[in-house]
């Protein structure tokens, strides 16, 4: 018997399964009892297996190596989930409902009449200096004027308990199907937990993303022509476009598998000849889209193919321009946003956030810098930003400048204690810092996946979650105790 | 199928094969070397000269030494057509076509490439390199194993046989084309015993030995291996066989009127021309035609099915 509950350390922190020592959080004690029922050979057993299903499942992300170039690893996975009671969990799907609703409403303002900004609400100043909003966009709805059809959101817990959303990513989120696959792999590793609890599935996510892309056909046909469009297998993410476009039975297309004829129409080029496509789920980003509009060096994009989307013979997903509301100064007017369109109080806590390019704010930040963490408005992955806890103080000397260059592009946070679970580190179990990152289908009607990625700091103490810098994930249970 | 993921299949076939192909080329070679008495310099040139290479290994090497070959055509990354180029060529057309091939099938012909580049060396000498050319050999035929039992027979699959079968087509003619051209002509008795024995290494370069003997009890004559390797539509490496499936293949396919033409022209002449009894000169000029045929199969299916607009 090795996982001891009772020298499990959880210190000022919010662990996500453990209260305190010895004691199990009420949804968590089913689970810990079993753990701490395996001996040590299980353990190493049960993580092997894991490894091996990930393995064999050919589950991997590219990294870029200064040495080696770029490089599959396997996805570093922890085989203690993470779990949430479904109670909670129903409030936290209402509010992330909630905040895109309002972001998409937010984003379809800002490119036709801009009543938020003749209303004060939010500075015109900061849109104009916005650099991911698309001018060419202007003057421009897509269908259901609904612009950001997949957002991935950050939710963190704070050692008081409380869930606060730390980032909205409306661009081109990823990260979904290692949610997808991390269930197929618990379910090898710890088939009985699956009977002993109620954990719901998450499977439908597929078929969701597939009826929510169909939908957006701009041709009213059974069949709707589905493509995913990739950056190619360089790209970090390539597993997962891949990936799904297999699950939705679509075809995985590359930039030069598309053309936009005379017509305006998107087609791709197939052994039978052109083939219309109607709706591109696109994993590119914005600036690469459309040589002929954006980067003229762009040879990821299809030339035209803004063209055909503003002529309406083609969906695009996300929709160009979508960006321009997940900046990280953007975050933090979302609550305004929230309230100026649908009237209602943010149900999901925002980090409260120092805008730089206020003076009064920035003066806070330049003084405090040491204790918070700050952020460049448009980088993401963890790239660029300092947490002054953790920093030198010539560290903090290079950010005081930094900000004082640009502020507009930067903000900064108090940190944040973010909560644990326990996590295997040998046949031990160690406290570890986590996020999770919950993905929302926007179409006809609005889908929260069930749970969402967990992202764990392996590392002790870190609270860097990212993949690109020694992250790892758990699978989420949300669980229903109701009759348990 | 996306054009890009057919032309993909198609290349991933070819360069399979390729590096098979070239594994037994160099297996066969060092055994015929062995054989072979002193007074006959045969050496490794036409090993350059089989794959066309002769240009691009004197850039780099003086002399055709049999390290200085080996190492060009087996672990030279730069040389597309030595095995560890022709190995990372596959698995880059693998690779990014890893949703359409079995799973089963990418770890293989991924595993099959780190062998190569790690064990590359083993090449070199002579001791260990029947051991590294066999292994690249079997793991090739395993993958194709692997392919016929796993994958579903679509049009991808057959855009693999195609390219398969083309490059094994045009395998053959090399290999016939410059073996003949180095085997003296038959004058001097003394000589017509390593003849045989070279005629024997054509066969085997081409694992064409054993069926041969089965078919044609005789002793090895150079117009019945000809008509053999030419000729024989049962044997899978006949060019007569590769043709034949690569038309069935395509038979399969959209549109591919345009293609068969080139394969029916081709199928033709090389039925009317009885090579078996062609003098070597003739033979040359026949196996540039046949050569020159290949070429316009695969053009016609290069613009029928992936570079069209």
């Amino acid at each position: 018997m090795t996982i001891r509950w009772g020298s499990y350390k959880v210190g000022h922190l919010h662990d996500e399964l453990v209260r305190v020592a010895g004691k199990p959080r009420d949804y968590a004690q089913v689970l810990c009892d079993y753990l701490r029922n395996l001996s040590d050979a299980e353990l190493v057993e049960y993580k092997a297996a894991a490894e091996s299903a990930i393995h064999v499942m050919g589950i991997t992300f590219r990294v870029y190596h200064d040495k080696e170039g770029s490089i599959d690893r396997a996805w570093p996975f922890d085989i203690i989930p993470r779990l949430i009671d479904k109670k909670e969990w129903q409030t936290i799907e209402v509010g992330l409902k909630q905040r895109v609703k309002a972001l998409n409403l937010f984003i379809d303002d800002l490119y036709n009449e801009q009543k938020i900004v003749k209303d004060g609400v939010f500075p015109a100043d900061l849109l104009k200096k916005s650099e991911n909003f698309l001018h060419e966009c202007k003057g421009f709805s897509p269908p259901l004027g609904i612009w950001a059809h997949i957002c991935g959101s950050d939710l963190v817990r704070d050692n008081k308990g409380t869930v606060y959303v730390l980032e909205d990513n409306l661009r081109v989120p990823s990260g979904v199907s290692y949610m997808l696959e991390n269930r197929q792999v618990m379910k090898r590793v710890f088939p009985e937990m699956f009977e002993q609890y109620n954990i719901m599935p998450v499977d439908n996510y597929p078929s969701d993303l597939y009826d929510m892309l169909a939908a957006m056909s701009p041709r009213d046909i059974a069949e709707p022509e589905i493509v995913v469009l990739t950056p190619g297998i360089y790209n970090s993410a390539y597993f997962e476009h891949a990936y799904l476009a297999q699950q939705m039975g679509a075809e995985l297309v590359v930039g030069s598998d598309l053309v936009v004829g005379d017509d305006d129409c998107v087609y791709m080029r197939t052994i039978n000849g052109l083939s219309r496509v109607d709706v591109v789920y696109r994993r590119i980003d914005d600036w690469f889209l459309d040589p002929e509009v954006f980067n003229p060096e762009s040879t990821l994009g299809v030339p035209g193919i803004m063209r055909a989307w503003k002529a309406g013979n083609v969906a695009l997903a996300n929709a160009p321009g979508s960006g321009v509301a997940d900046d990280k100064v953007v975050y933090a007017f979302v609550p305004d946003i929230i309230k100026y369109y649908l009237g209602e109080e943010a149900i999901l806590a925002n980090v409260p956030t120092y805008k730089c390019v206020n003076p009064d704010e920035r003066a806070y930040v330049l003084e405090n810098i040491a204790s918070m963490v700050v952020k460049p408005a448009n980088e993401s992955g963890g790239y660029g930003m300092l947490i002054g806890p953790h920093s030198s103080a010539k560290e903090h000397e290079k950010f005081r400048k930094l900000i004082i260059k640009d502020p507009r592009n930067y903000v900064a946070q108090p940190m944040l204690i973010l909560s644990t679970a326990p996590t295997m580190v040998d046949t031990k179990v160690e406290p570890r810092h986590l996020d999770l990152r919950p993905f929302i289908l926007s179409g006809k009607d609005i889908k929260v996946t069930t749970g969402g990625l967990t992202r764990v700091a392996m590392v002790k103490g870190s609270t860097v979650v990212n993949s690109s810098q020694g992250g790892g994930s758990k699978d989420t249970w949300i669980v229903d105790m109701e009759g348990m | 199928m996306l054009s890009r993921v057919a032309n993909n299949l198609c290349w991933m076939g070819r360069y399979l094969e390729r590096a098979e192909n070239t594994a037994r080329l160099i297996n066969v070679n060092s055994n015929l070397l062995l054989d072979l008495p002193k007074s006959i310099v045969l050496g490794w040139e036409p090993i350059v000269d089989i794959l066309s290479f002769r240009e691009l290994y004197y850039a780099k090497h003086k002399e055709a030494t049999e390290r200085g070959v080996i190492t060009f055509m087996v672990a030279d990354k730069n040389n597309a057509g030595s095995i560890v180029g022709s190995l990372s060529a596959a698995r880059e057309n693998a690779r990014t076509i890893r949703e359409i091939i079995p799973r089963e099938a990418w770890e293989q012909i991924n595993e099959l490439y780190l062998f190569a580049i790690d064990n590359c060396q083993k090449a070199v000498a002579r001791r260990s390199r029947y051991e590294f050319l066999s292994k690249i050999i079997e793991s090739n035929q395993m993958i194709t194993g692997i392919l016929a039992g796993t994958m579903t027979h679509d049009e991808g699959y057959e855009f693999l046989r195609v390219g398969r079968n083309i490059e094994r087509a045009d395998m053959t003619t090399r290999i016939i084309d410059v073996r003949s051209a180095s085997l003296l002509q038959e004058t001097e008795t003394e000589q017509s015993a390593f003849e045989n024995l070279q005629w024997m290494s054509v066969l085997k370069s081409l694992t064409a030995y054993q069926m041969y003997r089965r078919e044609m009890r005789l002793r090895i004559r150079r117009p019945d291996v000809l008509k053999f390797l030419l000729l024989e539509d049962r044997f899978p490496r006949s060019l007569l066989h590769t043709v034949q499936q690569a038309e069935q293949c395509v038979r399969t396919l959209p549109n591919h009127e345009g293609i068969v033409v080139h394969i029916k022209a081709l199928e033709s002449k090389l039925l009317a021309a009885n090579p078996q009894t062609l003098i070597q000169e003739k033979l040359h000029e026949f196996i540039d035609e046949m050569q020159l045929g290949l070429i316009s199969i695969f053009d016609a299916i290069n613009a029928t099915y992936f570079y069209h607009e």
